[in-house]
C-alpha cells in the first residue's frame, strides 16, 4: 500500500498527488512514469511523474480529471492509500549537453516538463520552457519552472497571459529568437505531441514527445501501448515512452487511444446518475 | 514378465531413455482383473458453461476418486514418477487415495508439490505422467492429474492446511524475481529447506501466468490464492507491485541476497506482421486475457478494467493460448472462432482443451491465414482478409508445411482479432543486468539441469529461460534451480 501524502486541485480539474514510495522515488528519473491504481478493483493506469523526493521518499503526479479512474484518484483523500504505485517505469528521457533545449508542456505536462527541464539545465543547457493553456487561470508551476529555465513563455488561447493563440504559436516564436534550437521536448495531450511535432518539422528541430498510450502492465508483457514509429511498431512502455515525434504515427495513435471512450465514462455516467436519482427522490 | 514397450522415437521413450527404465516389470502377483475404464469426470454441460466463467470441470467426487485409484496397478518401478517434472510419488499417492486415507495422500503430494490444485488443473499430464503408464496402450492409463486434483480440493474443503514441518533457520536469503509457477516452486522447495525467501512480483497479484493468463473457467483465481496464501504461511515473503530491473536492479539485491532466482517469464507479444494488427480491435492473446483475469473485465463496470463485447472474434493460433482466448471471446457473447493455418492434426493444444473449445462452439477454421486486417473510417477493425492452405511435404518440426492455395482469398466481417501465437521473453533484467548471458530470442541463459546464469548466483528458469512454454514446465525448471541454490547455500 502506498500512502497518498497529499491530494489538491492546483488548477481548475488538475490534481496534483504526492504518494509515498520510497523505493520508486530513489531509482526516478526525468521522462519515467509510474502505474497507479486508485482502489482495489481499480485499473492500472500509467502517469507521468512531475517530482519526486528521493530523500522523503515520494513521488508527485499530476492528473487531469477525465475518466473513471482519473475521477477515483481525484476524489481521494489525503492519508489513504492506493494498492498501487509501480515503478519508474519506461526509459528516462535522454539528457545530454544539446545546447539549446525547447521544453513544451501542456496540461499534466506543464508539471512533468519540470523535472526535465531541470536535469537539462544541470547537463549545461539552455533552456527555453514553454507552456501553453486554454487560459491563465490553467497554468501553473510558473515560479519552479522559471528557476530551471533561461526564460519561460506562455502561451494561452485567450490572451490571458503571454502569447495569445495555440501552440501553432510556436514557430514565430522560434522563428523571431534568436537563437537556434537544437532540440524540443514536448509533454502533454496527444494533440499538443502532435502539434509541437508539426511545428518542428519544417524547422528541422529533432523533436522528442513523451507518449501516453493505454498500458495495462507497463513492462512489456501485454502489448496494448504498441505504437508506429518509423513505420515499426514499438511498445511504448518498455521502448519508451519518449519517441522521435517526427516519425510517429499519430492518426493511429489518436484512434488507439479512443478504443475504450465509451467504456470510460460509463462508471462515471452511471455513478452521476445514482447520485442524481437518490437527491430526487429524497 | 519383461517386454520392450513401444517403438522409439515417441517421447516418453526419449524420458525413459533418460531415466535409463527402458524395460519395466508388471507386478507381481497379477490376481485382479485390470480395470481399463478411466473414470470420467463431472464437467458443466457446454450449453451451460459457454454463458458462464465458472470452472468447467468439476472435479471427482471421493466415490470417484477412490475408484479411479483403485485401478493403478501400484507398479514396482514406477514409470509416472519420470514423466514428471517434479518428481511427485505418483503410486503412494494414488495408493492413498484407494485406501480412502485422503490426508495421507496429500502429505505425499504436497511433499513434491506446494502448488497441487492448480498443476492438477494445468498441467499437461497426457503427455508426461499418464503417458508412461504401463497402462496407456490399452487406453487406460491412470488419471493422475484428475487424482491430484482431487486431493488438492479436498484438502482446502477441509479448511485447514497441514503444514510441513520447517528446519531451523539457515538464514540464507535468496530472492525471487517474478512470482509465476517457476518462482512459486523455488519459493516453495527452498522455504521447507530452511531458508528465508522473498518474491519480487511486478503486478499487484502473486501468480504470473496463474492470475493474469489462464482463465477462471479453467483454474478459478481463488485456487491460486489458496495455494499462494499457503506459501505465505509457510514464511514466503510477497511483495508486489515491485518490478525487479526498474525499482531495484538484479545487481542492487545480490548485495542484500546471498542468491537470485530470475522467473521474470514472458515478455512482448507476437504479432504476425499482417498488415492493419494495430487497428482498434487487434488484441495481444497476452492484453485479452490479462484485462479478463488479472483486471477481472468480464465483471466491468464493478471492477474498473472494461473490456469489449464483439460480436465477432477471430483467434490466430492453435495453442492453449488461443482456445483460452477462443472460449473467453465465447463466454463474452461472441461468434468465436480458431484460426489456424494447419489442420486439427497439427494443433499444439491439449486435446481436452481443443474438445472443450469444440463442445462449447468455437468454430474451428482450420487450413487458414489472415493476410490483410482490414478497418473502417475510424481505425477500428470491419474486416479481415484470409486466405486457404492445403498441407504439403513436413518441415523441420515433421509437421505437414502449410501451402498456400492461389486465388482462394477471402474477405469476411469481423469485430476483432487475439493475435496467439507467442510471446519473447520479458525484456527487463537481461536488459538490466551486465554480465547475463542472453540468447538470440531475448532468453536468459541458463544451465538446462542447474538453471546457472551466466551470472555467480544468479539461477532463471520458466519461460525466460525457454521462452513460451508450460506451466508445469517453468515449475520443473524451478524445482531444479531449488536444488542447485540449497547446495549452494550449504556450501556457504
Amino acid at each position: 500500500m502506498f500512502k497518498l501524502i497529499e491530494n489538491r486541485m492546483i488548477v481548475p480539474n488538475l490534481h496534483l498527488l504526492t504518494l509515498e514510495a520510497p523505493e520508486v522515488a530513489r531509482q526516478m528519473e526525468p521522462g519515467q512514469f509510474v502505474i497507479v491504481r486508485a482502489d482495489d478493483g481499480g485499473e492500472r493506469i500509467p502517469l507521468s511523474v512531475a517530482d519526486w523526493d528521493a530523500e522523503a521518499g515520494t513521488v508527485t503526479v499530476v492528473v487531469m480529471n477525465v475518466g473513471s479512474t482519473t475521477d477515483r484518484l481525484a476524489s481521494l483523500e489525503t492519508g489513504v492509500s492506493v494498492p498501487t504505485v509501480v515503478g519508474p517505469l519506461g526509459k528516462p528521457t535522454e539528457i545530454e549537453k544539446f545546447g539549446t533545449v525547447l521544453c513544451l508542456g501542456g496540461c499534466y505536462g506543464i508539471a512533468s516538463i519540470f523535472p526535465i527541464a531541470r536535469a537539462l539545465k544541470e547537463k549545461g543547457n539552455k533552456v527555453i520552457t514553454v507552456i501553453e493553456a486554454r487560459s491563465s487561470y490553467l497554468l501553473f508551476w510558473e515560479d519552479k519552472l522559471r528557476e530551471v529555465s533561461d526564460k519561460l513563455i506562455c502561451i494561452t488561447r485567450d490572451g490571458t497571459k503571454g502569447h495569445k493563440g495555440h501552440v501553432g504559436r510556436l514557430t514565430e516564436i522560434i522563428k523571431s529568437s534568436d537563437e537556434r534550437v537544437d532540440r524540443m521536448i514536448v509533454n502533454g495531450c496527444t494533440f499538443l505531441l502532435k502539434r509541437g511535432s508539426d511545428m518542428s518539422r519544417p524547422l528541422e528541430i529533432k523533436t522528442i514527445v513523451s507518449l501516453n498510450p493505454i498500458m495495462i502492465d507497463g513492462t512489456g508483457m501485454c502489448g496494448v501501448c504498441r505504437v508506429t514509429v518509423g513505420k515499426t511498431t514499438k511498445f511504448a512502455c518498455v521502448h519508451g515512452p519518449d519517441f522521435d515525434g517526427h516519425e510517429v504515427d499519430w492518426t493511429e495513435l489518436l484512434q488507439r487511444r479512443k478504443t475504450y471512450m465509451r467504456e470510460e465514462v460509463i462508471p462515471l455516467r452511471t455513478s452521476r446518475c445514482e447520485e442524481h436519482r437518490i437527491t430526487s427522490s429524497d | 514378465m519383461l517386454r520392450p514397450l513401444r517403438p522409439y522415437g515417441r517421447s516418453s521413450d526419449r524420458v525413459l531413455a533418460m531415466t535409463g527404465q527402458m524395460e519395466f516389470v508388471m507386478p507381481e502377483p497379477q490376481k485382479k482383473k485390470l480395470d481399463l475404464n478411466r473414470r470420467d469426470m463431472p464437467k458443466q454441460p457446454p450449453e451451460v458453461r459457454r454463458h458462464n466463467f465458472d470452472e468447467v470441470a468439476l472435479g471427482y467426487s471421493p466415490e470417484l476418486a477412490i475408484e479411479e485409484a483403485k485401478r493403478c496397478l501400484q507398479c514396482k518401478k514406477p514409470r509416472c514418477v519420470a514423466g514428471c517434472p517434479v518428481e511427485i510419488d505418483i503410486p503412494g499417492f494414488i495408493k492413498c487415495i484407494a485406501e480412502g486415507d485422503f490426508a495421507a495422500g496429500t502429505r505425499i503430494l504436497k511433499d513434491k508439490n506446494c502448488l497441487p490444485a492448480m498443476c492438477g488443473r494445468v498441467c499437461p499430464q497426457e503427455e508426461q505422467c499418464e503417458q508412461l503408464c504401463v497402462l496407456v496402450k490399452r487406453g487406460g492409463q491412470i488419471a493422475v492429474g484428475r487424482l491430484e486434483r482431487f486431493l488438492a480440493d479436498w484438502e482446502a474443503d477441509q479448511g485447514k492446511f497441514d503444514l510441513p514441518k520447517i528446519p531451523r533457520s539457515t538464514r540464507r536469503k535468496v530472492g525471487i524475481v517474478g512470482g509465476g509457477p517457476a518462482g512459486l516452486t523455488v519459493a516453495g522447495d527452498l522455504i521447507k529447506l530452511g531458508h528465508k525467501v522473498t518474491i519480487f512480483e511486478a503486478l499487484h497479484e502473486v501468480g504470473g501466468v496463474l492470475i493474469y493468463g489462464i482463465p477462471e473457467f479453467r483454474l478459478p483465481k481463488v485456487i491460486v490464492h489458496r495455494e499462494v496464501e499457503y506459501l505465505k504461511k509457510l514464511g514466503v515473503e510477497v511483495v508486489t507491485d515491485y518490478v525487479v530491473g526498474k525499482t531495484r536492479t538484479v545487481d542492487s539485491l545480490l548485495e542484500e541476497y546471498d542468491g537470485l532466482f530470475i522467473g521474470s517469464g514472458a515478455g512482448l507479444p507476437w504479432f504476425m506482421d499482417v498488415p492493419g494488427e494495430n487497428l482498434n480491435g487487434v488484441y495481444s492473446a497476452n492484453e485479452y486475457l490479462t484485462r479478463m483475469n488479472l483486471m477481472k473485465g468480464f465483471l466491468f463496470p464493478e471492477y474498473h478494467t472494461p473490456i469489449k463485447e464483439h460480436k465477432r472474434v477471430a483467434v490466430m493460433g492453435g495453442g492453449n493460448v488461443a482456445m483460452d482466448c477462443a472460449r473467453t471471446a465465447l463466454r463474452l457473447g461472441a461468434e468465436s472462432r480458431i484460426i489456424y493455418r494447419r489442420s486439427r492434426q497439427e494443433l499444439p493444444a491439449r486435446l481436452e482443451e481443443i474438445e472443450n473449445a469444440e463442445e462449447e462452439g468455437v468454430i474451428f477454421d482450420f487450413l487458414t491465414l489472415p493476410i490483410k486486417y482490414i478497418g473502417d473510417a475510424n481505425g477500428w477493425l470491419k474486416e479481415i482478409e484470409c486466405l486457404k492452405m492445403k498441407l504439403g511435404e513436413p518441415d523441420d518440426s515433421g509437421r505437414r508445411r502449410p501451402v498456400p492455395i492461389e486465388g482462394s482469398e477471402y474477405v469476411v466481417p469481423m469485430d476483432a482479432v487475439v493475435c496467439a501465437i507467442g510471446n519473447s521473453p520479458n525484456p527487463l533484467v537481461p536488459a538490466t543486468t551486465p554480465g547475463l548471458e542472453v540468447g538470440k530470442r531475448g532468453n536468459i541463459v541458463a544451465d538446462e539441469e542447474t538453471g546457472k546464469t551466466s551470472r555467480d548466483r544468479v539461477w532463471a528458469g520458466g519461460d525466460v529461460v525457454t521462452g513460451a512454454a508450460t506451466v508445469i514446465l517453468a515449475m520443473g525448471a524451478g524445482r531444479k534451480a531449488a536444488r542447485s541454490i540449497h547446495e549452494y547455500l550449504r556450501s556457504l
